[in-house]
């Protein structure tokens, strides 16, 4: 049974399309046949961020549209095979994306892919809640800074209202993933702690993904995180929301790129 | 100072979370439940007010929600001397 996931969350820059890339590889490293879609029609990000902006043709709105077959716009990732892109339209008319056309969309990509992962443009508007439309599971993407833990709030209470499966009576099933997060300033109460944001918000914790330097140098290069180290610290954090996105139990344990006193001495010295 | 400065700057996430408590707390409330209060607010009133004469501006409509129970609350302010011409009225009557 496919699973259309939706990345989305009330503010922007705290992480959405980071997060759909690597998610969305994680979940295409576990052996499921994966699309991202990019909905932030206008300020499409995705592409760049998967390293595929040369490789766009078609997109969502040539698809939706009729234009364009599904599978003339599907861009196939480089370094894996099960995973797609289906970028968003550069157009500046934001209306050129409908709710119909979003559906046909979605029910033809249903028929081939085990998960389709949609990346939201920021906001409240329309582009916001025709990605979330047709969803059946969504990730909240948080800071832990008061903005957007208002912001989340906002779009949690639009997940309960304009979603198809609210509007039929059923319940959408929630995530938070909190990005940027640095465990010492939370220590130290210079930052909303984990428990803090959870007890706000009030929907289950996906993952935590420590503020680290590895997240903008994979971008720098056209890679998911997940794929570009998998070693890295966020890397290690996004595999373990994609598993629990999957059903897994996986202990949450905030990962962390410290690494050990001598590494720390010896180390500088040989970079 | 710096000692001071130093103590001070750690308490500024215990602040973030209450006062994103206290706002989210109103905020839900007016998003969920504002066509809801406004549309009994009218009703309400307009059922007093054929019977009393009632100043709107004195009028506080709250909805409180808690786990087990939801608390509506109404308070409307009547000023002495329209009760007082009532009873006035009610006497004559």
């Amino acid at each position: 049974m496919p699973k259309i996931l939706v990345v989305t969350s009330g503010k922007g820059g705290v992480g959405k399309t980071t997060s759909t890339a690597a998610l969305g590889a994680a979940l295409a490293q576990s052996n499921q046949k994966v699309a991202v879609v990019d909905f932030d029609v206008g300020l499409r990000n995705l592409d760049l961020v998967m390293g595929a902006e040369r490789r766009v043709v078609y997109d969502l709105i040539n698809v939706a549209q009729g234009d364009a077959k599904l599978h003339q716009a599907l861009i196939r990732d480089k370094r894996l095979d099960n995973l797609y892109l289906l970028p968003a339209s550069q157009t500046r008319d934001k209306d050129a994306l409908t709710e119909e056309g979003v559906r046909r969309v979605i029910d033809e990509l249903r028929e081939r892919f085990d998960w389709i992962v949609c990346d939201s443009p920021a906001g409240i508007e329309r582009g916001a809640t025709l990605a979330m439309r047709f969803a059946d599971v969504a990730v909240v993407v948080a800071n832990p800074e008061v903005s957007s833990v208002r912001d989340s709030d906002r779009i949690i209470g639009l997940l309960d209202a304009k979603t198809e499966i609210a509007e039929k009576g059923g319940r959408m099933e929630k995530h938070l993933l909190l990005t940027r997060y640095d465990a010492g300033r939370a220590a130290r109460g210079e930052m909303l702690n984990v428990d803090d944001v959870l007890e706000i918000l009030s929907i289950p914790l996906l993952g935590i993904i420590p503020e680290s330097e590895d997240v903008l140098r994979a971008s720098n290069v056209g890679s998911p995180v997940t794929l570009h180290n998998g070693a890295s610290a966020p890397s290690r954090a996004y595999a373990d929301a994609a598993r629990r996105l999957c059903g897994a139990e996986v202990p949450m344990d905030i990962p962390s790129d410290k690494k050990g006193l001598l590494v720390r001495l010896f180390g500088r010295r040989a970079a | 100072m710096k000692l001071f400065n130093f103590f001070n700057r750690r308490a500024s996430a215990p602040v973030a979370r209450e006062r994103l408590q206290i706002l989210l707390a109103h905020e839900r409330a007016s998003v969920s439940n504002s066509n809801l209060v406004a549309l009994l607010h009218r009703e309400v009133l307009a059922a007093v007010s054929k019977h009393i004469e009632i100043d709107p501006d004195k009028v506080e409509v709250k909805l409180r929600e808690g786990d087990d129970m939801s608390l509506l609350e109404i308070d409307i302010e009547i000023s002495t001397s329209a009760s007082a011409r009532e009873a006035i009225a009610d006497a004559a009557a």
